[in-house]
C-alpha cells in the first residue's frame, strides 16, 4: 500500500509538469505558431493604449524572444521560487507560489486567487456533503423499494435535477428566500473561521443549487449501482449466512456500489475546486469560478494562465486521492 | 495451481464411471433396497427425519405470466445422508434449495407446501427465525465459488462473519475459528491465508474457502449447489471427496445439486431427478441408476459418458430442449421429448402423470406401466453394453 501511494505521487507530479507544459504552450506557442510575432504576443499582456516601451519591456521581461523551454523553465522557476516582474516605474517582487504578474490589473496572480479558493473550497465542500449524503441515501432506498411510489418520485426529481440548469434553481431560491420571504441574507462570504454560523447561512442556497444538480446525478448512478449489486452473488452468499438484511445491504451491497461513485465524487470534485462558475456568478461569489470569467472578459492572459493551472492542479490532486482511496476499498487494485 | 491442488489429480479420472460400476456390482447380488427412502410423506402424518419436504411449490408471477419454478416436490432427508438432484438447467433444482434456506421468502415469489427441517416448517416461519436457521442449522456451497465470495473483504472475515451472527464470540476468537476451518479444508498455511482476500486464492482453493464458510457454524444440512461445475477436473474429485469426508465428520445431511450423474452416482444415497420443476423419478442410487423407470432418466443415463462400457458408442442425447416454465407442456411435461410418449394411448398428451411407487420407495412419474419401464429399459441397457 505504501509503494503504491508513493508511485501515484510520483506519477502526480509528473502528470503536473505535463499539464503545465501544455497548457503554457496552448499560451505561448499556439499564437507563435498562428503567426504572431513577439511584439504583437507582448501587446496582450499590457493593458489598454499600450506605449512600445511598455511593451518592449513586457516582451523582455516575459522572455519573449528566448526558445520556448527557456521561457517554460523561467515559469516553473517563478511557481517555485517567486519572481521579479518590473512594471513601469517599479519593481514588484511576486513571491513563490508565483503563478505570473498581471500587467492588467498591476497585481500578482497567486494573491488573487488565493483570496478567492477559500470561498469556492466552501462552496464545493458544502454542496459535496449535502450532495453525497441525500444522493447517495436516495439511490440506495430507491433501489431497495424499487417501482415503489417513493421511487418513482425521487427518480423524476432527480430527472428535474438533472435538467434544471444552475442559474434557473438558483435564482429561483434567491427570489423567494431572500428577496419575497426575507428568510436569508443575500450570500456575501464569511470566512468559516471568522464566523461559522454566518458562513453557513450564507452559503446554504448556493449549496442547496449545486447539490440539487450533482444529488440527482448521484442518486441515479447510485440507485443503478445498487441494483446491480444486489444481484451479485456474493450477497447471496451473505443472505445465505444468516446476516441480517440491513448488514447484508450496507456491508456487502452499498460497499460495492459505492466504488463507482467514489471515483466519479473524487472527480467532481476536483473539477468544482476549480472554480463552481455558474453558481458563483447566480449569487455573485467572489470565488475562483467568478475570477475565471472576469479574468477571461479582461482578456487578462497571466490570470488565465493562473487559473487553468490552478484547476489543473486540482483535478491531478483529485485523481490522486481516488485512486489511492480506490485502493484502499478495492483490494484487488492492491495487488 | 496453489496448494492442495491437484495432490491427488490423477483419481479424478474414471470418477464417474467408478462409482458407477460400484453400484451395478452391488445390484448383481441382492435387490439393495435397504437404503430405500421414505416415499413422499402423505400430508398429514408427523415431519419425519432431519428434512421433510411436502408438496413443495414456488412460483413467480412475471410479466409474462406465472413460472412455476418448483411445482410439487416431497422428499424427506435423514442426518449423515446425502440426496443427489439431479436435472437440465430450469428443471427447479437450484430454486427448490434456495426454497430451502428461505431466501425467497422476501422477495415476490409464492410458496406453498411444508420444509420440515428438525420438525419445525420453514415455508410458516418468520423471517427472523429462518434467518436464525439459515446459516446455523442449514447452510449452502454455491457453484461459483469466485463470484459467490466477496471480493472486497478477506477469506477470514467472511468465514468469521458466518460464525459471529450465529454465536456469541469475541472477533479475536471467530478468526481463530475461521483459521482453524480452513485448516480442516485442506488449505496449507491456513493461519496466514485467513488473511488472503479470495482473488489470492485458487478455484479449488476458493470452493474449499466457500466450504469452511458453510461449516463454519456445524449445520445439520448442507446443500451443495453444483460445486464443482466452476472448476478444473482435477479439483473436482477433490472437492467432492472433501465435502463427503466432511459429511461424515460431522454426521449433516447433504443435498447435492447437480447435473452431473457422475457426481452424485459416488456421492448419493438416494437420487430425485426433477424435470420442469416436477418430481420425475425418485429413489435409492441403486433404484435410480440400475432400475431407472422414467424415460427422462434413461435419457440422462445415455448421455452420460461411461468407462465402464466395453463397446464405444455415440452418446445418446435427449432431443429437444427444456420446456419453458411458464408454458409447460400440457400432460406429462416431458412427452414432446419423449421416445415412449406414443405408447400410452395419448394419456401421457392429456394427464399430469402422478408419482407412483415401482418398488417399495422407488417413485416414477410416468404413464408407461411398471412392466413395460422395466422392459424398455432392459433393452436399452442390452443395447448399451
Amino acid at each position: 500500500m505504501g509503494t503504491f501511494i508513493v508511485r501515484r505521487l510520483i506519477a502526480s507530479v509528473f502528470l503536473l509538469v505535463v499539464v503545465a507544459a501544455i497548457t503554457f504552450a496552448i499560451f505561448f506557442l499556439l499564437p507563435r505558431l498562428a503567426g504572431q510575432t513577439t511584439y504583437s504576443l507582448a501587446t496582450q499582456y499590457v493593458g489598454r493604449n499600450p506605449t512600445r516601451s511598455a511593451v518592449l519591456q513586457i516582451e523582455q521581461q516575459l522572455g519573449l524572444n528566448k526558445p520556448l523551454y527557456v521561457q517554460y523553465g523561467h515559469f516553473l522557476k517563478g511557481i517555485v521560487a517567486g519572481e521579479h516582474y518590473t512594471a513601469g516605474p517599479n519593481t514588484v517582487y511576486c513571491p513563490p507560489p508565483c503563478f505570473g504578474y498581471s500587467f492588467k490589473s498591476q497585481l500578482p496572480v497567486w494573491p488573487q486567487m488565493a483570496s478567492a479558493i477559500p470561498v469556492t473550497l466552501s462552496l464545493a465542500i458544502g454542496a459535496a456533503v449535502i450532495w453525497l449524503v441525500s444522493g447517495v441515501s436516495i439511490g440506495v432506498l430507491s433501489a431497495l423499494k424499487r417501482g415503489s411510489v417513493f421511487d418513482r418520485a425521487a427518480m423524476s426529481v432527480a430527472l428535474a435535477g438533472v435538467s434544471l440548469p444552475i442559474f434557473f434553481t438558483g435564482l429561483i431560491l434567491l427570489e423567494l428566500f431572500v428577496y419575497k420571504w426575507n428568510l436569508l441574507p443575500a450570500p456575501t462570504f464569511v470566512p468559516f473561521f471568522q464566523n461559522p454560523w454566518q458562513w453557513a447561512v450564507n452559503l446554504i442556497l448556493p449549496w442547496i443549487s449545486l447539490a440539487f444538480l450533482y444529488a440527482a446525478l448521484y442518486a441515479r448512478l447510485t440507485r443503478a449501482g445498487m441494483l446491480e449489486t444486489m444481484n451479485e452473488d456474493y450477497i447471496r452468499t451473505a443472505r445465505a449466512k444468516g446476516l441480517p438484511e440491513r448488514t447484508v445491504i450496507t456491508k456487502h451491497g452499498l460497499r460495492a456500489a459505492l466504488t463507482p461513485i467514489v471515483t466519479i465524487f473524487g472527480m467532481d470534485l476536483g473539477l468544482l475546486l476549480g472554480g463552481a462558475i455558474i453558481t458563483e456568478f447566480t449569487f455573485g461569489l467572489h470565488g475562483l469560478g467568478l475570477f475565471t470569467i472576469e479574468a477571461i472578459q479582461n482578456q487578462d492572459l497571466p490570470e488565465i494562465l493562473g487559473v487553468t493551472l490552478l484547476a489543473a492542479f486540482f483535478i491531478v490532486i483529485a485523481n490522486m486521492v481516488v485512486d489511492i482511496l480506490y485502493a484502499y476499498i478495492d483490494p484487488r487494485v492492491r495487488h | 495451481m496453489v496448494g492442495g491442488d491437484g495432490a491427488d489429480a490423477p483419481r479424478a479420472a474414471g470418477k464417474g464411471g467408478r462409482g458407477f460400476a460400484r453400484l451395478r456390482a452391488r445390484d448383481r447380488g441382492s435387490q439393495g433396497l435397504e437404503s430405500a427412502p421414505r416415499g413422499a410423506g402423505t400430508a398429514e402424518s408427523a415431519p419425519s427425519g432431519l428434512l421433510d419436504i411436502r408438496d413443495l411449490r414456488i412460483h413467480f408471477p412475471t410479466d409474462d405470466g406465472l413460472v412455476k419454478a418448483v411445482d410439487g416436490v416431497s422428499f424427506t432427508l435423514d442426518r449423515g445422508r446425502t440426496l443427489g438432484i439431479v436435472g437440465e438447467s430450469g428443471s427447479g433444482k437450484s430454486v427448490t434449495s434456495l426454497g430451502i434456506l428461505g431466501l425467497y421468502n422476501t422477495s415476490n415469489a409464492r410458496m406453498s407446501g411444508k420444509i420440515y427441517l428438525g420438525g419445525e416448517d420453514i415455508v410458516a416461519a418468520s423471517q427472523a427465525r429462518v434467518r436464525e436457521l439459515r446459516g446455523s442449522k442449514m447452510a449452502m456451497i454455491f457453484q461459483d465459488p469466485l463470484s459467490s465470495l466477496h471480493p472486497y473483504y478477506t477469506v477470514g472475515n467472511q468465514i468469521a462473519e458466518a460464525y459471529l451472527i450465529h454465536n456469541k464470540v469475541s472477533k479475536k476468537a471467530a478468526r481463530a475459528h475461521a483459521a482453524d476451518l480452513l485448516n480442516r479444508v485442506g488449505i496449507p498455511q491456513a493461519a496466514t491465508r485467513v488473511d488472503d482476500y479470495p482473488h489470492q486464492f485458487s478455484g479449488g482453493m476458493r470452493q474449499r474457502a466457500m466450504i469452511a464458510m458453510a461449516l463454519s457454524c456445524d449445520p445439520e444440512l448442507l446443500i451443495a449447489d453444483e460445486p464443482t461445475t466452476a472448476l478444473d477436473v482435477t479439483v473436482q474429485a477433490q472437492i467432492l471427496d472433501l465435502i463427503s469426508d466432511l459429511q461424515q465428520e460431522y454426521g449433516s445431511a447433504v443435498i447435492m445439486i447437480t447435473h452431473d450423474l457422475g457426481v452424485v452416482a459416488e456421492l448419493a444415497d438416494d437420487i430425485l431427478v426433477m424435470y420442469a420443476g416436477r418430481m420425475a423419478e425418485y429413489g435409492s442410487s441403486e433404484d435410480v441408476f440400475v432400475h431407472p423407470g422414467h424415460p427422462y432418466t434413461w435419457g440422462l443415463l445415455g448421455s452420460m459418458p461411461r468407462l465402464d462400457r466395453t463397446r464405444m458408442e455415440r452418446l445418446l442425447s435427449i432431443r429437444g430442449t427444456p420446456p419453458s416454465l411458464i408454458n409447460v407442456p400440457a400432460g406429462c411435461p416431458f412427452h414432446p421429448r419423449c421416445d415412449y410418449a406414443s405408447r400410452t394411448n395419448g394419456r401421457s398428451e392429456k394427464e399430469v402423470p402422478a408419482l407412483r411407487p415401482v418398488s417399495p420407495g422407488h417413485l416414477v412419474a410416468c404413464h408407461l406401466s411398471t412392466d413395460e419401464q422395466r422392459r424398455i429399459w432392459a433393452e436399452r441397457d442390452a443395447v448399451a453394453s
